[in-house]
């Protein structure tokens, strides 16, 4: 049963049969290598590698950071699109004799890496980019609290987003038991091979990183706002960041911990969820989901703090019943924890337990309400202007009410025996999430001027929108009649009898007019690049917003504000300017020196040696493992003795830097 | 700008705090799966045959005191006095340190009469949450040695003090979670 007792001393349980060999990772390897020579030429041809360094790798800055979460979050994008347009092919093609073009385990890989990339690396790598973008601009402060450990964060994402896609270089199969790795399928005796170790060490490595953001960001929320900003004065948006890293902290520590003792199981032989020896496959259920319910909403949390800056703004109105939003956010926290049973009705708790959990389920949709109606009552009466970002807060609305619906109709635990596993379900937490991906691309759409200093092209942008809204309703509305009709999800082949090939064909149709939704999207960049002279955003402040971040320049200088921010009420900006409507507030009446962390390679480094040890890990590499952890130790103790992290700008410099600014555009 | 230096401070240790509180949450989850799982012993020993109390009792003073004995030191930096300072993290150090190795000789005893890991769920839990403990033991071994050093050759600066506090927070909280391991693991086999 020791499944160290065939490994080699230097390569573990590496073989050549590790390299690749199959069409696919084949094909992953040439892409990806293809792609790395590509840019290391440009680098090289164009001499940018010390600026890449320099400015980017290394930085400390969190307008870099997040521009560089949003870079490796669109490429895993691509990647999971990439998976469900697999999926959904294979599946409009395997009806009756016809076996498709994807083996069944290909095809196992292929949902469980679309999942993990698509919520992992996707929804959250967005939604920390844009935290990192835009929140420490709005409660006015120039930087997180923690800047390295900020850089830290990133890279542990990001080696986790390399880290998942490794197998394709070495180990030629990923995970094949779902994108949680459901016990006992996923323990040593059914999944042999390295699929489950890349998937739990690409969850931890990312999953710290995620756990150190959150710390970051609550820090940096409760500490570091503008003098004058009150919690009640906070713009939604970081209201509802809050909420979201208040669940970071309290749910990611559940997923650390049931991943590594799936993973001591399998390293080390232990009995924790095996299905012999007395382990508890339940018990891993249950705490994968006490994990996973609460990282829906720490999903859709921020989202809805963007709609409710964007709902705001371009009603001219302040939000309606501000306490309200702050109230229900606050109590989709709290829900959260409390109905991650209804994930397995089906389990056999008993009438009360599964009762009493979806009475818990069916209060979710009381705060939700409360933010939708709130939403609608702040349009009332408006002058709205239908600007991109609306589109999108538009179709979110209508997707969200409908995925909602489905969720309160499968919270009814009677109802969720009939459709649990099926394609139902599928259809439904694809509503929910796409609402938060409406909510990504609303919040890109409203802020992309305050990063690139450019507003996006609205026409393709409409373009865009309408391609994803339809085809958002091709591709699920086939799969929610499909659950009725009691197809399972997962279903790699299925008889011809069922006569479910034509609504199978009209999803992959609907992923056929997503992608294209996507073509638009990145026309839409190409577009606005190419007359990013025309949409240059002058005043800083394109949408006559309400919050602080409009106050500066797009984009703004390294440290953002030359004077701290005074806050005298809810909508800081918005208040500022009608108090002085000529500039939306001169120059200040005196510059200060301002303190600025030095950037560091630190960050790199130690996620670095984490994904060596990771990858040591996996190949049971005892060896390299103690040398990539002696590694990461040797550097957080070195940044531990680093006294000369931060340097002053002093305020002559400010001074000047402003009066240039002031200069350019006048 | 001292102002600023000091807020830094009082930032990290408020996020040291918050990690805490994340780190419980890991404590938690093994806490909960050892009480699913300690009876699931699969005909295996169980812990009512394996635990001797007076060595789990030995185990929990020797990390008492060494909680004490932090608190020492922490009196002793806060009052900037350097060599009491780094002498009761000594102590504090060697009381750790022989926690360790009484652990890790319990551990080996357990795994040499057959009752390892592999043996039956509630030993593989009772492992993980014990043994997590152990491996936050030697970080905080580990830690202590650098404050020590860096108390010795950079003396108590405010950024010393810092590291040194949030220590000394990492220690005692390891000492909770140990009684609720001794009340647990070892004082609950004796009941059932």
């Amino acid at each position: 049963m020791t499944p160290n007792s065939v490994t080699d001393p230097i390569f573990g349980k590496m073989t050549l049969d590790a390299l690749p060999h199959l069409w696919y990772t084949v094909g992953g390897t040439a892409f990806v290598t293809l792609m790395g020579l590509g840019v290391a030429l440009v680098l090289t041809r164009y001499r940018r590698w010390g600026w890449l360094w320099r400015e980017w790798l290394t930085s400390t800055d969190p307008k870099k950071i997040g521009i560089m979460y949003l870079i490796v979050s669109s490429l895993m994008m691509f990647r999971g699109g990439i998976d469900a347009g697999m999926m959904l092919i294979q599946q409009a093609l395997a009806a009756g004799g016809s076996r498709g073009f994807l083996s069944a385990d290909h095809f196992q890989q292929i949902f469980t890496s679309h999942g993990d990339i698509m919520v992992f690396f996707v929804a959250m790598g967005f939604f920390f980019g844009l935290m990192n973008l835009i929140l420490p601009l709005q409660i006015g402060t120039r930087d997180l609290a923690f800047p390295f450990v900020n850089s830290l964060s990133f890279w542990l994402y990001a080696a986790g987003a390399v880290f998942i896609n490794l197998f394709f270089v070495i180990g030629g199969s990923f995970a094949a038991a779902g994108w949680l790795s459901v016990v006992p399928l996923s323990e040593l005796r059914y999944s042999p091979g390295v699929g489950i170790d890349y998937w739990a060490w690409s969850l931890q490595l990312s999953g710290l990183g995620t756990l150190l953001g959150g710390i970051n960001f609550i820090v940096t929320i409760i500490k570091k706002r503008a003098p004058g900003m009150t919690l009640m004065r906070m713009p939604l948006f970081a209201w509802a960041s809050l909420c979201s890293m208040v669940l970071v902290i309290s749910a990611f520590p559940v997923l650390t911990a049931a991943v590594a003792l799936l993973w001591l199981d399998r390293f080390l032989g232990m009995h924790l969820f095996t299905e012999s020896f007395g382990g508890n496959q339940m018990m891993y259920i249950n705490l994968i989901w006490m994990w996973g319910h609460p990282e829906v909403y720490i999903l859709v949390l921020p989202a809805f703090g963007m709609f409710s800056e964007i709902v705001s703004t371009f009603s001219r109105k302040r939000i309606f019943n501000y306490a309200s939003m702050v109230g229900a956010a606050v109590f989709i926290t709290l829900i959260s924890y409390l109905v991650w049973l209804h994930h397995f009705f089906t389990m056999g708790a008993g009438a009360d337990v599964n009762g009493i959990f979806g009475a818990a389920t069916m209060l979710v949709a009381i705060p939700m309400a409360v933010q939708v109606l709130n939403w609608i009552l702040t349009m009332r009466g408006g002058r709205i202007v239908f600007a991109l970002p609306m589109y999108w807060f538009i179709g979110f609305l209508v997707i969200f009410v409908f995925g909602g619906m489905a969720g309160v109709l499968l919270g009814s635990p009677a109802a969720d025996f009939q459709l649990h596993n099926t394609l139902f379900l599928v259809a439904h937490f694809h509503t929910m999430i796409m609402g938060a991906i409406f909510g990504i691309f609303a919040g890109i759409s409203y802020w992309f001027s305050k990063i690139a200093g450019f507003r996006l092209d609205e026409t393709w942008g409409r373009r865009a929108f309408w391609l994803w809204l339809v085809g958002f309703f091709v591709t699920f509305i086939p799969l929610y009649t499909l659950g009725f009709m009691g197809a399972t999800r997962r279903l790699d082949h299925y008889p011809a009898s069922t006569g479910w090939q034509p609504l199978y064909a009209a999803a992959a149709i609907g992923f056929l007019i997503l992608v294209c939704g996507s073509g638009a999207l990145v026309m839409q960049l190409i577009a606005s690049y190419r007359r990013r002279r025309e949409y240059r955003d002058r005043t800083g402040d394109p949408w006559d917003g309400r919050t602080l971040e409009w106050s500066v320049a797009s984009p703004p200088p390294f440290y953002v504000f030359a004077a701290s921010p005074e806050v005298r009420g809810r909508e800081a900006f918005w208040e500022a300017k009608r108090a002085r409507p000529e500039t939306g507030g001169g120059p200040p009446a005196r510059y200060d020196d301002i303190v600025m962390p030095r950037n560091t390679g630190m960050g790199l480094y130690i996620s670095g040696f984490a994904f060596l040890t990771a990858f040591a890990l996996v190949w049971h590499m005892v060896w390299l493992a103690g040398l990539g952890l002696a590694g990461a130790i040797a550097c957080v103790i070195v940044r531990s003795f680093a006294e000369d992290t931060e340097y002053v700008l002093p305020a002559s410099e400010v001074a000047r830097i402003e009066a240039a600014a002031r200069a350019d555009d006048n | 700008m001292e102002n600023i230096a000091t807020a830094g401070e009082d930032d990290s240790l408020f996020g040291f705090w918050v990690y805490l509180m994340t780190d419980l949450v890991i404590f938690a989850v093994l806490f909960a799966t050892f009480t699913v799982l300690r009876n699931n012993t699969f005909g295996g020993p169980s812990g009512r045959e394996l635990f001797s109390l007076p060595s789990a009792v030995t185990e929990t003073l020797l990390l008492l005191t060494s909680s004490f004995t932090c608190g020492l030191a922490a009196v002793a930096f806060r009052r900037g006095v350097r060599t009491r300072a780094i002498i009761w993290f000594a102590v504090t150090f060697a009381l750790g340190a022989a926690f360790l190795a009484r652990e890790l000789g319990e551990f080996s005893g357990l795994a040499a009469a057959g009752a390892g890991w592999q043996r039956s769920a509630f030993l593989s839990s009772f492992f993980a949450l014990v043994g997590a403990h152990g491996l936050h033991i030697a970080v905080g071994l580990l830690w202590m040695a650098v404050v020590m050093v860096q108390i010795w050759f950079r003396g108590l600066s405010a950024a010393v003090v810092s590291k040194a506090a949030r220590l000394a927070l990492f220690w005692h909280f390891l000492d909770v979670v140990w009684i609720f391991i001794f009340s647990v693991v070892y004082l609950m086999s004796r009941l059932v």
